[in-house]
């Protein structure tokens, strides 16, 4: 199942025309301890790059983008109770939600794990 | 991902990020100490500073239940000399500094016309014999701890006051370092002995291997603690020796933030500014009697009449429910969804394990169980004032 990251961190594996999407494990260490998420509800359609959830650390809020467009089929609920997963597994339990693609050509501008690494390296 | 700001116009930011100063960035006395430690450095106050080491919750947790070392030489260490120094400075401050014994130490604000808040500030009253000064014996001494990020403003606006008589220095080549928590005694005591002598609110000088240190039992966490003034180039090996002791790890600018927002204490460019007065800021211990009858203090009148009157709009503590932290420049709001106060600090609370905040409200809604709406970034939160501190003090008295 490829994975897809973008310059703002987010991460998306796809499988068919359903991603999952996340937050990197470069952007949780950044954020430092997570104490809560809010992940968009099933149904909501985000266009490529609007605000889908918030995720916030002790010391600050951020938002997360959605990497394509799409309609959300699932929030991941677990984060409610611990936002914590985030850090302990950014790029497993710690996913954000899932979403039905609309526009698989959305991926071509995203970046695969080696590009992204290297990207990392270079901030 | 990107950080997002809370939905608040122009939110001050004077103490953070950068100080709002155009000086170039300073490093602090143990930057390389803190870099090898793996501190995140960010700019705070002119200076890069570590925000965090091992990540803010821990160090938090570590500080409430062992001891954390913090530096904090970005403030500004200031000495006064000079015959009638206690007066001089009464002029300007609202506490009773005449009355300060040696190595006695007050909570004070440097006030402008209006009454607002230039600064908040520690005050002590040095011993005849030092340190800082000659000690010559008839000039009495004052030394003073401002915040970083207004210590220039601070200078500048005590040159204009004080009198010619009275010598006013920067003490920059000394750094100060905190250690808070409930066995910052006993690891201080292991290096420097007499230190447990010490009680909340008193200060005196003391010696590590040959460096004089003047040392306060106070702090900024609610903890039992201390603040140590000691020369910028013997900083990094008296914090080696300090973080030698099995109590103590150093602690970044995070945790002295969520820590002094759950002790309820203030922090200036944020909870304090130069709108607001002491009576709003409920800061009313750091006005003397003696002085409130006197009104002989800049700002006096104002602040006086509304100690009698009531303020408009008083500094509360909230419990916000829910988990999401509700921060600085959020607003409260009334029924009709119009503004009728401000969040000026806000975060979620380690100790607590939920978000907490500070905030101004009506004076008519600062009564504790008072339920208020929260508006940020156009969500809707229920807070309920609470009494402050979050977490009870732990000082040694």
């Amino acid at each position: 199942m490829p994975r897809y990251f973008t310059e703002d961190h987010e991460w998306i594996d796809v499988d068919g025309d359903v991603g999952t999407v996340g937050i990197s494990d470069y952007a949780q260490q950044q954020l430092g301890d997570i104490v809560f998420v809010d992940v968009p509800a099933a149904g909501r359609r985000f266009a490529k790059g609007d605000e889908a959830a918030t995720v916030e650390s002790v010391k600050a809020a951020s938002d997360v983008y959605c990497p394509v467009a799409g309609t959300v089929v699932e929030g991941n609920a677990a984060l409610e109770d611990e936002p914590a997963l985030v850090n302990s597994d950014p790029e497993g339990e710690g996913w954000f939600f899932k979403l039905t693609l609309a526009d698989t050509g959305d991926l071509e501008d995203l970046m695969d794990e080696t590009a992204y690494e290297a990207f990392v390296a270079k901030l | 991902m990107s950080e997002t700001m809370t939905e608040a116009r122009d939110v001050e930011l004077s103490g953070d990020p950068d100080g709002g100063e155009d000086a170039p960035i300073q490093l602090l006395p143990l930057d390389a100490w803190h870099r090898a430690r793996g501190g995140r450095m960010v700019p705070f106050a002119g200076y890069e500073m570590p925000v965090q080491y091992d990540g803010i919750m821990a160090e938090h947790l570590w500080t409430r239940e062992h001891a954390g070392l913090f530096d904090v030489s970005h403030m500004g260490q200031l000495l006064f000399t000079g015959a009638g120094v206690d007066q001089s400075l009464e002029a300007v401050l609202p506490g009773d500094i005449k009355g300060l014994g040696e190595g006695r130490m007050r909570y004070s604000l440097l006030l402008n016309d209006d009454g607002g808040i230039v600064d908040d500030l520690m005050v002590t009253r040095l011993p005849a014999t030092g340190p800082f000064h000659d000690g010559e014996g008839e000039a009495p001494a004052i030394y003073m701890v401002v915040n970083g990020a207004t210590k220039y403003d601070d200078i500048g606006y005590l040159l204009d006051v004080l009198p010619d008589a009275i010598t006013m220095s920067l003490l920059d080549e000394q750094a100060l370092l905190a250690l808070q928590g409930p066995e910052a005694v006993t690891a201080l005591a292991r290096l420097v002995p007499g230190v447990d002598r010490l009680v909340f609110m008193t200060a005196g000088a003391f010696e590590w291997n040959g460096t004089p240190l003047w040392i306060s039992r106070s702090g900024y966490t609610g903890e039992d603690g201390f603040e140590i003034s000691i020369p910028g180039d013997v900083a990094a090996a008296f914090a080696d020796a300090l973080t030698e002791q099995p109590e103590v790890k150093p602690i970044g600018l995070g945790a002295r933030d969520s820590l002094r927002l759950e002790a309820g204490l203030p922090l200036y460019g944020h909870d304090l500014d130069p709108d607001t007065t002491p009576v709003m800021a409920d800061l009313g211990f750091a006005l003397a009697k003696r002085r409130r009858e006197a009104k002989d203090f800049v700002g006096a009148e104002r602040i006086v009449s509304e100690r009698e009157n009531g303020p408009a709009t008083k500094r509360v503590g909230l419990m916000v429910e829910g988990r999401q932290p509700v921060r600085e420049g959020a607003l409260v709001v009334g029924d009709d969804r119009v503004e009728i106060g401000r969040v000026t600090s806000g975060g979620f609370a380690p100790t607590i394990g939920a978000p907490i905040a500070m905030a101004y409200v009506p004076a008519a809604l600062a009564v504790p169980g008072t339920v208020v709406t929260l508006a940020q970034r156009g969500k809707l939160h229920r807070a309920t004032v609470a009494a402050m501190p979050f977490v009870p003090h732990r000082y040694v008295r």
